[in-house]
């Protein structure tokens, strides 16, 4: 039988590590996800990104004159900060790695895909890592409505859905350029309800996005201008979202916090954002009860991710729907090194061709490329969107020849059969493992 | 079928079960999908077509670059006494005598202004134009084609290598791998792999595929030497193409030539050309049958920058090659590269949008009929007149 320990890491987690101990119990498991609210030393976060956007913008103005040494320091700037992104992506790994439970990584990588951003160039690749920083990590064991608001607000996630494109028709600034095509992007408003709080399902309208959308202009960012709310191009007057108006004084990013706390407490949401944790942790299709003792708490509690976290961890259904879910790439290769006990001082100290070679090119091929799902929604969660021939194929031609350069010596196969899976292994492996041959050849 | 929302009505509509398997149904594979190819090559990071293929007969070429586009008097081929081959595409020039090799020099999607790579990839391979956000289009054209084609299986199409393609996602089930997937095991291994994974029907499928794939595949296809990934690709499409497979997509990456493009541009060129001539040995007599499409997201700047490179344009330049082809001459107007001729006096000026070439092909190749075409492949796009790109 195996025990809590063993089973709460694998699913909760990344798998277990001969280096590391998991948690005893559900309490333990919980309180683990502290360690990931820390920010680490040197972490990425708004105010350096907006630093190195200011000094960006200069550089990238010189080198536009066509004096060749003034573009010569603006590549070299954007060369060494596309180095300080890689370093960011490999923290994440070796956090990941070194996790002794696992379920505080896990729940960043969760909230972070389900408040999907992407970047594009390397100052907005750094924003995305700084949105993990900032929205994400604080509020692991914190309100649901205060990761909401912050996710809502950052920078990155009001580039990414196109809000500083959104101006009031009737705003200041629209009414100063009366020739220039600008007005509402709904963008955001309608990712807000439909992904982020209530659910695609839920009782919601057109106009209702519609009203919201006219309610979040103003939001904007330039990283020469403080803030993240710009009067000029809001939308005056009040409006009606969900049957609740909002505004109607001078503009402010009140009127946005308000909005964003209902719609984060809201029954929909509480039923929405429990199903989304059940999926992912549990079961592509998860059982009913897990859920609604899941939006219970979430409606109990008043949204307070620590208790959610808490009842996900008691869950008897961890064990009952045991593997009933299929690893994502970057779960996959967090799991392998951890299984070949590697350390996140030698994920840290990997090299860049390294880095591309052993983690990032096979994590594309496996359907996962590092940064870039194809929309807001994120990463797919059901097994079909993962177990594709190419993406099987890859993590057993990983499997096959990745770690002979990660760890040396590599472990006795039936050794690592105990290390990795205890006595959750099944009976079929179990027969297998023994009878494979060594064979251990060069990643390609 | 464009955006994440509307593809989320439309499932709603058919409902789940149907959606999960639309094209498994014993009907679908009677009809063969006919015996034309397709493969489309995109080029990501801005190829400057201004220097693969150099108008040097516009005569204010020569000011505007210093060190590259300098014609026939400096390497470059001359085609048809206006513009010239660059050096480093040379080898393609019997194709271009023979009739299997042509440009369309001035093309461009709908994507304005913001010259971002990004965002212009992403609208070319979703296909559509500038009223949806690009961010909601996750389906690509080739995927919409797949839609629309007419006895099509999963076997169809192909997307090759890493790099993520856009341009085959979507409802259409499409087939993708890597060369780098070895897979390479013992038969022992294997048999083991097949017992662990017998009682998951997930597993044992897509590993019994990946099986049948590699077991399937030529013993030399990878090369296992470095920078050499664009001639397992397109090995591996070949191969694929010989069999049953009509559309192959796949990427090649490096055209960003901010610098020292004189420098960096001829080894993507010798890359590009080699692709198409590895494509054309190992199709064989398929060749004949082949339509082979180079696209990149947009053009560069007119102008040389100060560090012997070009920077984000807009007009650029598709490469079409194959057996299938009638070439030997350039295809569309040239839209002039005096001041006044220039999109926002700093670009080429595209004069047709790419998306109908690609349109014709598929029109002429597949049978796509144009309102299909027109309609949901590329919603919105007006195909204007045939341009006679195929035999």
């Amino acid at each position: 039988m195996p025990s809590y320990a063993e089973i709460a890491a694998i699913r909760l987690g990344f798998g277990l590590s001969p280096r590391l101990t998991s948690p005893a119990d559900p309490a333990g498991m919980a309180a683990s996800v502290a360690g990931s609210v820390r920010i680490g030393q040197g972490a990425v976060t708004l105010d350096r990104v907006r630093a190195w956007q200011d000094r960006g913008l200069d550089l990238g103005a010189a080198g536009r004159t066509g004096d060749p040494a003034a573009r010569e320091r603006d590549v070299a700037y954007r060369r060494r900060l596309g180095g300080i992104y890689r370093a960011t992506i490999q923290n994440r790994f070796a956090r990941a790695v070194d996790d002794p439970s696992g379920f505080g990584e896990r729940l960043v990588w969760f909230w972070a895909d389900h408040f999907t951003v992407t970047g594009g160039t390397v100052y907005w690749n750094l924003m995305t890592d700084a949105f993990v920083q900032d929205a994400i990590r604080p509020h692991l064991n914190g309100r649901f409505a205060d990761m909401m608001l912050a996710a809502e607000t950052h920078p990155a996630m009001v580039r990414y859905l196109d809000q500083d494109r959104s101006v009031g028709p009737n705003s200041a600034r629209a009414r100063r350029n009366p020739d220039k095509p600008l007005g509402l992007n709904e963008n955001l408003a309608r990712e807000m309800i439909e992904l982020h709080s209530l659910g695609v399902g839920a009782d919601y309208s057109q106009q209702d996005v519609t009203q919201l959308a006219e309610l979040l202009t103003g939001l904007a960012y330039h990283p020469r201008q403080t803030g993240i709310f710009r009067p000029v191009q809001a939308e005056p007057g009040a409006e009606t979202v969900l049957g609740a108006s909002y505004g109607g004084g001078r503009a402010s990013l009140d009127d946005i916090r308000g909005v964003i706390a209902d719609l984060a407490r809201h029954p929909a949401t509480a039923r929405h954002i429990a199903r989304k944790m059940a999926v992912h942790f549990v079961a592509d299709d998860p059982p009913q009860p897990l859920v609604d003792r899941l939006a219970a708490v979430f409606v109990d509690t008043g949204g307070d991710l620590g208790a959610m976290n808490l009842t996900l961890a008691q869950a008897p259904e961890l064990q009952q729907q045991f593997r009933q879910k299929m690893r994502q790439p970057f779960d996959f290769l967090v799991a392998a090194m951890r299984s070949l006990g590697i350390d996140g001082l030698r994920v840290r100290a990997m090299k860049p061709p390294q880095v591309q070679r052993l983690l990032l090119q096979p994590m594309t091929a496996m359907g996962q490329a590092w940064g870039s799902p194809l929309g807001p929604d994120g990463w797919p969660e059901e097994q079909a969107a993962w177990a594709s021939p190419q993406g099987l194929a890859m993590r057993i031609t990983w499997a096959l020849s990745a770690p002979s350069l990660l760890a040396d010596p590599l472990p006795d196969a039936r050794t690592l059969l105990r290390t990795a899976l205890g006595d959750t292994a099944s009976e079929a492996l179990s027969w297998a493992v023994p009878r494979a041959e060594a064979r251990p050849r060069a990643w390609p | 079928m464009l955006s994440r929302r509307l593809f989320l009505k439309s499932t709603a509509l058919i409902g789940c079960s149907a959606a999960a398997h639309p094209l498994l149904s014993s009907a679908t594979f009677a009809a063969a999908p006919g015996d034309n190819r397709l493969v489309v090559i995109i080029l990501r990071g801005a190829m400057d077509g201004l220097d693969a293929f150099q108008p040097y007969g516009d005569r204010a070429l020569g000011g505007l670059r210093r060190t590259l586009s300098l014609g026939p008097d400096h390497g470059a081929t001359d085609l048809d006494g206006f513009f010239a081959l660059h050096p480093a595409l040379s080898e393609l020039l019997p194709l271009w005598q023979a009739g299997q090799l042509t440009f369309a020099p001035a093309v461009s999607t709908p994507y304005r202004d913001k010259r971002s790579h990004f965002d212009g990839q992403n609208m070319l391979e979703a296909g559509t134009g500038t009223d949806l956000d690009l961010d909601a289009q996750q389906d690509g054209w080739l995927n919409r084609l797949l839609q629309a084609m007419p006895g099509q299986a999963s076997e169809t199409a192909y997307s090759v290598g890493v790099s993520q393609m856009r341009i085959l996602q979507g409802q259409a089930p499409a087939k993708s791998w890597t060369p780098k997937a070895e897979m390479d095991l013992s038969p022992q291994a294997q048999q083991l792999l097949t017992r662990i994974y017998h009682d998951d029907p997930l597993f044992r499928d897509a590993s019994t595929q990946a099986m049948e794939i590699v077991a399937s595949l030529s013993p030399d296809l990878a090369t296992g030497k470095p920078g050499q990934d664009h001639l397992e690709i397109a090995r591996f499409a070949a191969d694929r193409l010989n069999g049953q497979t009509r559309i192959a997509s796949f990427s090649i990456g490096g055209w960003d030539t901010h610098a020292g493009q004189a420098g960096s541009l001829p080894r993507m060129l010798g890359r590009l050309a080699d692709t198409i001539l590895t494509l054309k040995a190992d199709l064989g007599a398929n060749w004949d049958r082949t339509t082979v499409m180079a696209m990149t997201e947009f053009g560069r700047t007119v102008r040389e920058n100060g560090s012997a490179g070009t920077d984000h344009g807009t007009g650029g330049t598709l490469l079409v090659a194959g057996g299938a082809v009638r070439g030997g001459r350039a295809m569309g107007d040239w839209p002039g590269l005096a001041e006044g001729d220039l999109y926002d006096g700093r670009d080429l000026m595209p004069l047709r949008d790419i998306r109908a070439y690609a349109a014709w092909a598929m029109h002429a190749k597949f049978g796509v009929s144009r309102a299909t075409l027109e309609g949901s492949v590329f919603p919105g796009l007006d195909m204007g007149s045939d341009p006679g790109m195929t035999a």
